[in-house]
């Protein structure tokens, strides 16, 4: 697992978004993932909302990390610097979403006030800072996190349909059944990683 | 029963923030690997709960309810950050070990939710009990899946050998799925005892 930094930006975009899934392999945006994969049509809309918010945020700071706060040589505010740049982000996305279409203000607009306190967002700020990463590598690890936790959240979205359905003990039912869900599939995707992992 | 005691109660049992609220496991799952990293991380987590709910109980008259989301993810960073400092300073090997997972108290639910559903409306000092009964009731919970995934995972606790060398390490306990696994089993036992016991509090 502890591979040198993959300087190919493909590896990193496979690998961020299958074997070392934000969600999967480094417990991010568990909060949200568990309550909100309740139903297809919001985990959707929500993992289209971390996947546009993810890139945007990776990028920015990488920009304020590395042309304000170093330079400044207050590295030491970065939590609160990254949480605010997250929040403002998150904001201003609202607002132009409003603007531009009410269709998809519905649809997607609903979940961006969640996407503040999500913790992959931040975390993956935190990873890029911790790994170095140049700034295409920032971008595009946001990117393919994004899509990593996007396809996660549908892909228990669709898990949790069916055990609906089943015969559960009752003290396993509701969040016991879910998590054990997410373990076996994070057995899938983790099971590849040494083909390619990023660390 | 006494207020105090009360909340010690609901918040380590009946109220527990992990297997009862399902919060706050994104860094549940990530620390435990190895007990004393997860010592030291469930240390920090009640540090902060404690202080910013005292904080936030005390400011609550203050803050405009519009921007109290925002004032308490700051008094939290505020926190978090001074965590981060102390841990780089005196064990510069844990620190590097948990890795992001320090700055992600920040974003921790379990923090944020017991400022909004107990500070904003309660007097300091039992909110600052509130807030290290939650971290209490998370560092229970942590240190039980910590213990099982090290034993297994590495023959080890705290970093002391404790199962012989003929030992095959359970190698699916150091990764990912494990921790998911055994979060399943804690919750499952945890409402089995409480469907047993009666209604649900």
């Amino acid at each position: 697992m502890n591979a040198a930094p993959i300087l190919n930006p493909f590896s990193l975009f496979v690998a961020s978004i299958f074997t070392s899934n934000i969600l999967l392999a480094n417990f991010l945006g568990m909060c949200s993932f568990i309550s909100i994969s309740k139903d297809m049509t919001s985990s959707n809309g929500l993992g289209m909302a971390v996947t546009v918010v993810l890139t945007i945020t990776a990028a920015l700071n990488w920009v304020i990390l590395h042309h304000v706060l170093i330079p400044l040589q207050v590295e030491y505010l970065r939590f609160i610097v990254f949480i605010i740049t997250i929040a403002a982000v998150v904001q201003v996305l609202e607002m132009v979403i409003d603007r531009v279409s009410q269709a998809l203000y519905m649809s997607l607009g609903i979940f961006l006030p969640l996407i503040t306190v999500n913790c992959a967002i931040l975390g993956v700020s935190l990873f890029m800072e911790i790994r170095n990463y140049t700034f295409v590598q920032s971008a595009i690890y946001g990117l393919g996190s994004g899509l990593g936790w996007w396809l996660a959240i549908m892909a228990l979205a669709a898990i949790r349909k069916k055990t609906e359905k089943s015969k559960i003990s009752p003290g396993l039912q509701g969040p016991g059944i879910t998590v054990i869900t997410i373990g076996f599939m994070a057995m899938a995707f983790v099971g590849f990683s040494g083909m390619l992992a990023v660390q | 029963m006494s207020a105090p005691a009360q909340i010690l109660k609901e918040n380590l049992w009946t109220n527990n923030p992990i297997f009862m609220q399902i919060l706050g496991i994104c860094s549940a799952l990530a620390v435990t690997n190895l007990l004393s990293n997860t010592m030291i991380m469930t240390i920090g987590v009640t540090f902060v709960t404690a202080m910013s709910n005292l904080t936030v109980s005390l400011l609550k008259s203050l803050i405009p309810r519009k921007v109290r989301m925002i004032v308490q993810t700051l008094i939290i960073a505020f926190y978090v950050i001074i965590v981060d400092i102390l841990l780089r300073a005196y064990l510069p090997d844990i620190s590097k070990a948990l890795g992001p997972y320090v700055g992600l108290i920040i974003t921790n639910c379990i923090i944020m939710g017991r400022a909004e559903a107990y500070a904003q409306a309660n007097p300091p000092l039992i909110s600052m009990w509130d807030g290290a009964t939650s971290g209490f009731g998370y560092m229970a919970v942590l240190l039980v899946i910590a213990f099982f995934r090290e034993l297994l995972g590495f023959g080890t606790l705290f970093g002391f050998q404790v199962l012989p060398d003929s030992f095959v390490p359970w190698t699916i306990m150091v990764t990912a799925p494990s921790a998911f696994f055994f979060l399943g089993a804690i919750i499952w036992a945890g409402k089995t005892i409480m469907n047993r016991e009666g209604a649900p509090a």
